[in-house]
């Protein structure tokens, strides 16, 4: 495009080689753009951190002794929450439980959840529930998949869960779901028998949510 | 209910059938004294093991048989009450109240008021105590009771625990009481007062010639 003359010269250049140059080149380009970050703007945003108001929060458990209820709480856990409460949406929850504030509130009772035969608070002194995948199921219902592990077992499981504006710009998360004790080897040996204590416990939760910005 | 008129029944008086007798409490009545002696007595037995034992599936068996057994205790102790208002208890022969002292008599009338007031009061404690600790009764482990009072645990230790063991071993203590003074009154007196309660069997029947 510049002179006439110099575009005659070039043109005594073998064609073929400057061919397989230029497309060499043209690839390293496309290679090197892949393999760039992105642009920041392309990013799907990061879920805004919304934090857990644990001494506001409760996580229950319902147990049968005999076909008596007995109802249990635990009264430590902490949450990072990866999530705006109001578009919960692809966020994600991790959920960690101190096992050994488990309680009964009964003395006698709650000096054996410790052990090795109900939670085994030395070997596994935390439960944790992480969530790999926040559905929304209409309304203000939604679906937490995730993994739950207890005394060092871990099990996929499907919470509901129904969130609802609360006071002071707060959310309040709450549901509850059955778990079969056995599946994790809480109450063992002796304590097998679920006619004495049902396999069947019925954890019910009540979290409270403060949405990222406010307290 | 009035006399069937083919019933054989002694016509020794023109009391209706319930309030006629032959000296001797019904067959109802007895029915009731023995089943409730027995588990009474079971039960305070079972009480007195349970408490003792370390946090175990024993200890939770124990808990609610001994539950199961004091609502059944109320229950039927409520249809024995109902029963002795409809059913009057013999009153004792004339030649034991003619022996017995007049402190006597109060001790006698006075123990079986307070046996009848316990038969109440003790499985109703437990109950309380039971649903003032967070445990509501499911009677034989399929019917869930209403709780007699709102979970409590200071309610329920401080109070209502040992007013429950308390009152307990007041009702066995006057038992005792009962049986020393009705073996006193068989082996010592030799007079027929045990006769009364004991079951029938042995040639005795209503219709009988008195011995």
């Amino acid at each position: 495009m510049n002179t006439p003359g110099l575009s005659a010269r070039r043109a005594a250049l073998p064609a073929l080689p400057a061919m397989a140059l230029l497309w060499l080149l043209a690839l390293a380009l496309l290679w090197l753009l892949a393999l760039a970050p992105p642009p920041a703007h392309a990013a799907p945003p990061e879920p805004p951190a919304a934090k857990l108001v644990a001494e506001k929060s409760q996580i229950g458990f319902v147990t049968r002794q005999m076909g008596v209820p007995v109802e249990g709480s635990f009264r430590r856990f902490e949450a990072t929450l990866k999530l705006d409460p109001r578009r919960p949406e692809g966020g994600s929850v991790a959920l960690s439980i101190d096992t050994g504030s488990a309680s009964l509130g009964l003395p006698m009772a709650d000096a054996e959840l410790p052990k090795p035969t109900w939670f085994d608070v030395a070997h596994h002194p935390r439960a944790s529930f992480e969530s790999t995948a926040i559905r929304a199921l209409g309304g203000d219902r939604y679906a937490v998949n995730g993994r739950l592990t207890l005394k060092g077992i871990t099990r996929e499981l499907v919470v509901p869960v129904s969130i609802a504006p609360a006071e002071a710009g707060r959310s309040v998360a709450t549901g509850s779901l059955v778990l079969h004790r056995l599946d994790f080897r809480v109450g063992d040996n002796e304590w097998t028998d679920t006619s004495m204590v049902g396999n069947e416990v019925t954890v019910n939760f009540r979290l409270i949510l403060a949405a990222p910005g406010t307290p | 209910m009035p006399t069937p008129p083919a019933a054989p029944a002694p016509a020794r008086t023109g009391l209706p059938r319930r309030d006629r007798h032959d000296g001797r409490y019904g067959r109802i009545a007895i029915a009731l004294h023995w089943l409730l002696a027995l588990m009474i007595l079971s039960s305070l037995c079972v009480g007195v093991a349970m408490v003792g034992l370390p946090f175990s599936p024993a200890r939770v068996r124990l808990f609610n048989w001994h539950k199961w057994a004091g609502i059944a205790i109320l229950a039927l102790s409520a249809l024995r009450l109902l029963w002795r208002l409809a059913h009057r208890p013999p009153p004792l022969p004339e030649a034991v109240l003619r022996a017995m002292p007049g402190w006597q008599r109060a001790a006698h009338q006075g123990t079986i008021a307070l046996m009848y007031a316990l038969f109440f009061a003790v499985p109703l404690l437990g109950w309380a105590y039971s649903s003032a600790s967070g445990f509501p009764v499911v009677w034989f482990g399929v019917l869930p009771l209403p709780d007699l009072v709102a979970p409590d645990h200071a309610l329920a230790e401080s109070l209502l625990k040992p007013l429950h063991a308390t009152l307990a071993f007041s009702l066995a203590t006057l038992a005792a009481l009962h049986v020393a003074a009705a073996l006193k009154h068989h082996f010592i007196d030799h007079d027929p007062l045990l006769a009364r309660m004991w079951p029938r069997g042995r040639g005795d029947r209503p219709g009988d010639p008195p011995p």
